[in-house]
């Protein structure tokens, strides 16, 4: 049982990882000038596209998200709105965040707001697969005890290492090493994207690894 | 509760790092007083001779050009035609060895030694002025880096010779307003190599002809900072070196017959360009002496000179050019320049070699004389042998001129030898690290960080073991010390304090140590409240997070402000248990939980959190500027309202500050009466009443006062400077007033006899208390904790089962402000400190004054509220221990608002107004002014430091009635009894202060030993003088004054706990507690 489902929590992460590696490689040969750093909110915009087609996309195959109790059109599409406006509120969360941590506040607002749908569409949008429109749900996943299947667990690593590695990105900013991936919010965004590839790698690992430790509550 | 084991450990570790700090500050700054007196041309003479102004003397040179091409090293000088293969840096400059083999009696190469510390400015002041210039040379103003000693350029200045400099723009700064024309061009940009020597080369050539001068100065800065940028083995660094050859190539064509060349540099690099250290490939630079007319007696001979120290350019270039040479220079004259005696009247003009011996060296007894007088860091006994020395050769000079005989060439031998002793005794005092001494301060502060550690983990345990326990090791370590001292006296002769305490502080703390030892364990450094200060450390070791250490340490804030929530998620303690009925049997035992309660206290969290972010994210803009930060506006708040034009602007300003001041008072105020502290008439409660208005009214007023300006009021002039003096002396007399009333009384309980029971109340309970503050209705209301004395009295008796029956017979009696006795008198005396140090401040910082008031409220209510959130849900241990987060935002909030009250870690940002408030027409001491200055400067760190204890009350202050206090007192249930908890459990108690202040103390000396470090790793770093050197100095007095703000609070908390014990001892006199 607990195979069948890391082996299909690590193949869904492939899949996003190789969607991570298209984003950047295919524009990369399409358009001419394209690079990480050069054209770095082309890229931004790139990766979270991608990211966030390809979760919605395999997540709904894969159908996680929790089960709705009413089947009627107009209640998924209230469902359906309530995660856009989620999305959208967490983009400006992050935003706040984001500025509150010292970035500028008017000048590079567009890099800073780029930032934060990346950061959205690598965190949000996953508890919003996971566990559907409901902050409560995702205030009870990020607790110790509040993971009640693998792939809250799975939440709980993949967001902690993004956030975690968009935070180390921070660090190499006031260095004057006058590097092109030193310009904000290169270092962030490209903190988080590698934070988010290793929690990718790490939460099948982990919980392959821990598999006898983990116990769950039913839903 | 035992008050003398928690300050006299607290002593002994401030003691340590006093120590460590005091051995490492004395290896690595060198210090050095100024000699502030300047050389003329009356008082340097030949003797036996009518008095001669030595300066209408024909001199050797009427002009002279001095290239200087910064980290000219010499290798990169020498020429080796057998190379075939150079390196970029080999071979470069074949001009210096066409020249000198060509011409050997005009012209010489040499290697030209530099001394520590290898850095351009202190060059630049050492071959200018002659001395061996430290990182401090007390006396120079801090303000600006002007050189005030005696110098060349000064000399040359005063015999109306006209200097034309070019080149780094050090110099402007190092000479304002010296030169006869200056072309400075900014030198701060290391990456740029080509600015100022293109700029050089604009205007060298057409100023050389034009002969519009007498000494041209030209710094060349394109070799440095290509050493900087690429290291010297580089092709760029070919091209560089290619064009200086060039360049002295032209110059050397453009030279006339009167014109001396000296092309050297300042210092040289070592392997990857850097310098600043004392390693032979820093300090060997090249010099290359030339002149179109004969300079040298003749072609090299075997025994000359093989190395010229940097300071003997200074006399040699004053006796050659003819002025005197400068005061403090301690140099010998270069003799090969100079002809031997007898040949002088034949060839050359000028001085011959002994007379130019016998100049120098009187001067610089001379200078040895006055230096002597000044300081006592020169060994008094290498003094007296000079000074023997000296009057020996002076007699002996004198009878060989007196008769006209001609000298022995021992005489000269002898002058040469006693210049050099001279100079070597000068270097070992000022310009050598000792890095034995560092090395000790660095392992006694490194035992210390770890003491103060273990002391933080075990400081139950350690209270409990104290007496014995601590008798043995201080013994011990009184006796190691007293042996160093006697091993010193009898080898050498004299004590050095410094050792004899460096043995006392390595051996108690190894003895420590050793017993405690066992306790530690890696595991508690993991913890995220710990690797953000670790990161924090690690941050002082780089220049760029040191020069934006404001923004760091905020964005550190602000990390640990956003793990608080997530943390106390994490453990399922934000949120009420949701309540399912499918996990009825939840893993959660949760005692009295009531959903409601936590919900309160979550959002008075996130509240507080909110308020925390908001006032951290303001601060932001009350950052004054460093030179290095390229693009920053300083904060408008940080210049003095008498300096702003515009009048709209200036009221809305000072009605801001008004305003804050005004909110501080009231938050103040409004607190003490919250928690009923403002009732009986004690000493804290009259200062709270009366002092704390009056003091704020004060400092409005001042503000007022000194923003009017000064043409305004004519005819009140003579008021307004008299209030300016007045006003801030009468603000400093009320907080010196209200500071002793707290000290002295600082009790702010008001007893009421409840409903008189007995008859016995009434002479219990004094009567004057009553009398004397007639309590309104309106003001019985603000009395929400009236403390219920009678049951505080029952749980005291509880022991004493024979007393029980006398219970019902005392009186009830009920206690305002009893709940929060420790917390007021400490508030009180922060905020009247606040005011006081605000006073010291330009009038804008009252705003981020207001939000450092801010954001200790919502730290300690951040502290109360997690404390309370984990206390409901039953995971607190009991005690009242402090955990790291807090403390470490506490001692981070201290720097933060350091750089938010528009200091810096710079000297030039020394805010020096603060030394004229109250005092407009300077000070005739030094004391005064300078801890003025400090106040001013670690006003943030005292006010934090003094408060520190707060965070242990708070908690208690905040505590939710009925769930904590049902829990410690039984099944009572009763009113919360909040302070006096501590008073219940003094055990506890002194461990929970203990361990707070040395997790406190912790921090800053980790920063301390960081900074330390950094300062001992990177003493070749470019920016040593400029960022790390500071910085240490900087972190060293913080945590000084810190550590005894820290002291002060203690002393604070343990003076209030008397007080409180005579109190009830007054109340009960029978009750020995
Ligand atoms: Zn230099
Ligand atoms: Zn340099």
């Amino acid at each position: 049982m607990w195979d069948h489902e890391i082996r299909a929590m690590a193949s869904t992460h492939a899949i996003i990882a190789a969607s991570v590696f298209m984003a950047t490689v295919l524009p990369a040969v399409t358009i001419r000038g394209f690079s990480v750093y050069g054209t770095h909110l082309l890229w931004l915009y790139s990766v979270s596209g991608t990211v966030t087609a390809v979760s919605v996309a395999v997540f709904w195959l894969l159908g996680i998200s929790p089960p709705t109790k009413k089947h009627t059109l107009g209640y998924k599409l209230s469902r359906l709105f309530r995660s856009c406006v989620y999305f959208f509120l967490s983009c400006l969360f992050f935003h706040t965040v984001v500025v509150l941590y010292g970035a500028p506040l008017i000048e590079s607002a567009l890099e800073t707001f780029s930032l934060a749908v990346l950061l959205t569409s690598l965190t949000t949008l996953r508890c919003l697969c996971v566990l559907g429109p409901n902050v409560q749900a995702w205030i009870r996943v990020f607790s110790r005890h509040g993971a009640m299947s693998v792939w809250d667990t799975c939440l709980q690593i993949t967001v902690a290492c993004t956030v975690v590695g968009a935070w180390v990105g921070a660090f190499p900013i006031p260095l004057d090493w006058d590097r092109p991936w030193q310009v904000w919010p290169v270092s962030c965004s490209l903190g988080a994207m590698i934070g988010f590839l290793t929690g990718l790698v790490a939460a099948p690992a982990w919980i392959h690894y821990h598999r006898k430790q983990l116990t769950y509550k039913c839903k | 509760m035992k008050g003398l084991p928690v300050l006299s450990l607290l002593l002994g570790l401030c003691f340590f790092y006093f120590v460590g700090i005091y051995l490492f500050v004395g290896g690595f700054l060198l210090v050095r007083l100024e000699v502030n007196r300047t050389s003329s041309c009356g008082d340097v003479l030949q003797p036996g001779e009518e008095p001669v102004d030595f300066c209408r003397v024909q001199p050797r040179f009427r002009r002279a050009v001095l290239l200087i091409i910064d980290a000219l090293k010499i290798d990169f000088a020498r020429f080796d035609p057998n190379n075939t293969a150079p390196r970029p840096y080999e071979n470069k400059l074949p001009v210096l060895e066409e020249t000198a083999s060509s011409r050997p009696s005009h012209s010489r190469l040499y290697p030209f030694r530099a001394d520590p510390p290898t850095t351009t400015m202190q060059r630049i002041k050492g071959f200018t002025t002659g001395s061996l210039p430290t990182f401090v040379d007390v006396g120079n103003n801090f303000a600006s880096s002007a050189i005030l000693e005696d110098n060349l350029i000064h000399q040359f200045g005063q015999v109306g010779k006209r200097v034309v400099f070019m080149g780094d723009d050090t110099w402007e700064s190092l000479f304002p307003k010296k030169f006869y024309r200056s072309l400075p061009f900014p030198s701060f940009n290391v990456k740029d190599l080509h600015t100022v020597d293109n700029g050089i080369l604009q205007h060298l050539y057409t100023t050389m002809t034009s002969g519009d001068w007498d000494v041209l100065v030209a710094h060349f800065l394109g070799v440095d900072h290509c050493g900087h940028r690429f290291g010297p083995d580089h092709p760029a660094m070919a091209d560089k070196l290619t064009q200086m050859n060039g360049v002295i190539r032209s110059v050397i064509d453009r030279l006339q017959n009167d014109t001396l060349l000296v092309v050297m540099g300042d210092h040289g690099m070592t392997d990857n360009g850097d310098h600043g250290g004392e390693s032979q490939k820093e300090t060997d630079a090249a010099i290359f002496l030339y002149s179109p007319a004969p300079l040298f007696a003749g072609p090299p001979s075997q025994n000359e000179l093989d190395v010229v120290p940097q300071t003997d350019l200074v006399p040699t270039l004053a006796l050659l050019l003819g002025v005197p040479i400068p005061y403090s220079s301690v140099g010998q004259v270069l003799l090969p320049l100079f002809p031997p005696h007898g040949q002088k009247e034949g060839t050359v003009e000028g001085l011959s070699q002994l007379e130019a011996l016998w100049i120098n060296a009187k001067q610089v007894n001379r200078f040895l004389e006055t230096y002597s007088g000044m300081a006592k860091d020169i060994p008094p006994e290498s003094l007296s042998r000079l000074k023997e020395e000296f009057n020996r050769l002076s007699s002996e000079y004198l009878t060989t001129v007196r008769f006209g005989r001609s000298p022995s060439p021992e005489l000269a031998a002898s002058l040469q030898a006693y210049l050099t002793s001279v100079r070597d005794t000068c270097r070992a005092t000022w310009a050598r690290f000792n890095p034995v001494k560092m090395a000790a301060g660095l392992a006694i502060l490194a035992f210390a960080c770890v003491l103060c550690f273990i002391l933080s983990e075990f400081s139950i345990d350690l209270l409990r073991e104290t007496g014995p326990g601590l008798k043995v090791p201080v013994i011990m370590a009184l006796t190691a010390g007293g042996c160093v001292a006697v091993g010193q006296l009898l080898t050498q002769g004299y004590i050095e304090v410094a050792w004899s305490l460096a043995a006392v502080a390595l051996t108690s703390q190894l003895l420590f140590l050793w017993t405690w030892a066992r306790c530690l364990t890696a595991r508690y450094l993991l913890i995220p409240p710990v690797v953000i200060p670790l990161l924090r450390c690690a941050s002082l070791l780089s220049d760029s997070y040191v020069i934006a250490e404001g923004r760091v340490v905020t964005f550190l804030m602000f990390s640990l402000a956003l793990y608080i929530p997530i943390h106390l998620n994490w453990d399922g303690l934000l949120l009420p248990p949701i309540h399912d009925p499918l996990k009825s049997a939840g893993l959660l035992p949760s005692p009295g939980l009531s959903p409601s309660t936590v919900r309160k206290e979550s959002s008075t969290l996130l509240a507080c959190i909110g308020l925390l972010v908001g006032s951290l994210y303001l601060s932001l803009s009350f950052h004054g500027c460093r030179e290095e930060q390229g693009f920053c506006q300083p904060s408008p708040f940080l210049s003095p309202l008498s300096r702003l034009q515009d009048s709209q602007l200036k009221n809305l300003h000072y009605v801001l500050s008004i305003f804050s001041l005004g909110l501080w008072t009231y938050l103040l105020r409004r607190c003490l009466r919250h928690y009923g502290n403002l009732n009986s008439s004690g000493g804290t409660v009259f200062t709270a009443r009366w002092i704390l208005p009056l003091l704020s009214m004060c400092l409005g007023l001042h503000w007022a006062v000194s923003a009017t300006p000064e043409d305004s009021f004519r005819n009140l002039a003579e008021l307004i400077s008299l209030a300016q003096l007045a006003l801030p002396r009468a603000a400093f007399c009320l907080l010196g007033l209200g500071l002793v009333l707290i000290w002295l009384d600082p009790l702010t309980v008001f007893v009421k006899t409840r409903a008189a029971t007995s008859t016995r109340g009434s002479s219990l309970s004094p009567p004057r208390y009553r009398a004397s503050t007639g309590i309104s209705p309106q003001a019985e209301l603000h009395h929400l904790i009236p403390q219920i004395y009678q049951r505080m009295r029952r749980s005291l008796n509880d022991g004493e089962m024979s007393r029980v029956s006398e219970v019902d017979s005392r009186p009830a009696v009920e206690a305002y402000g009893l709940g929060t006795v420790y917390s007021a008198p400490l508030l009180l005396f922060c905020g009247l400190l606040g005011i006081g140090l605000l006073l010291l401040h330009p009038e804008g910082m009252a705003l981020s004054f207001l939000l450092l008031l801010l954001e200790m409220g919502a730290l300690l209510h951040i502290q109360a509220s997690s404390t309370t959130l984990s206390g409901l849900h039953g995971t607190d241990s009991g005690g009242f221990y402090v955990p790291w987060t807090p403390i470490v935002m506490w001692s981070f909030a201290a720097t933060q608002f350091f750089h938010a009250t528009g200091h810096l870690p710079t000297f030039p940002s020394i805010q020096w107004g603060a030394a004229f408030v109250g005092f407009p027409d300077g000070h005739t001491g030094t004391i005064l002014p300078a801890s003025l200055v400090t106040l001013n400067t670690f006003a943030s760190h005292i006010l934090f430091a003094v408060s520190c204890p707060l965070l242990l009350f708070w908690p208690l202050v905040c505590e939710v009635r009925g769930s904590r206090g049902g829990r410690a007192c039984g099944e009572e249930g009763e009113d919360a009894v909040m302070e006096m908890r501590l008073r219940e459990n003094p055990k506890q108690f002194s461990s929970a202060l203990l361990q707070l202040s040395t997790r406190y103390l912790f921090i800053h000396g980790a920063q301390v030993f960081a900074s330390v470090c950094a300062a001992a790793i990177l003493r070749r770093h470019l920016m040593v003088w400029k960022v790390f050197a500071p910085k240490l100095m900087f972190e060293a007095s913080g945590f000084l004054v810190s550590s005894l703000s820290l002291l002060i609070g203690v002393t604070l908390v343990l003076r209030v706990d008397i007080a409180v014990g005579h109190w009830f001892k007054r109340i009960i006199p029978d009750t020995s507690r």
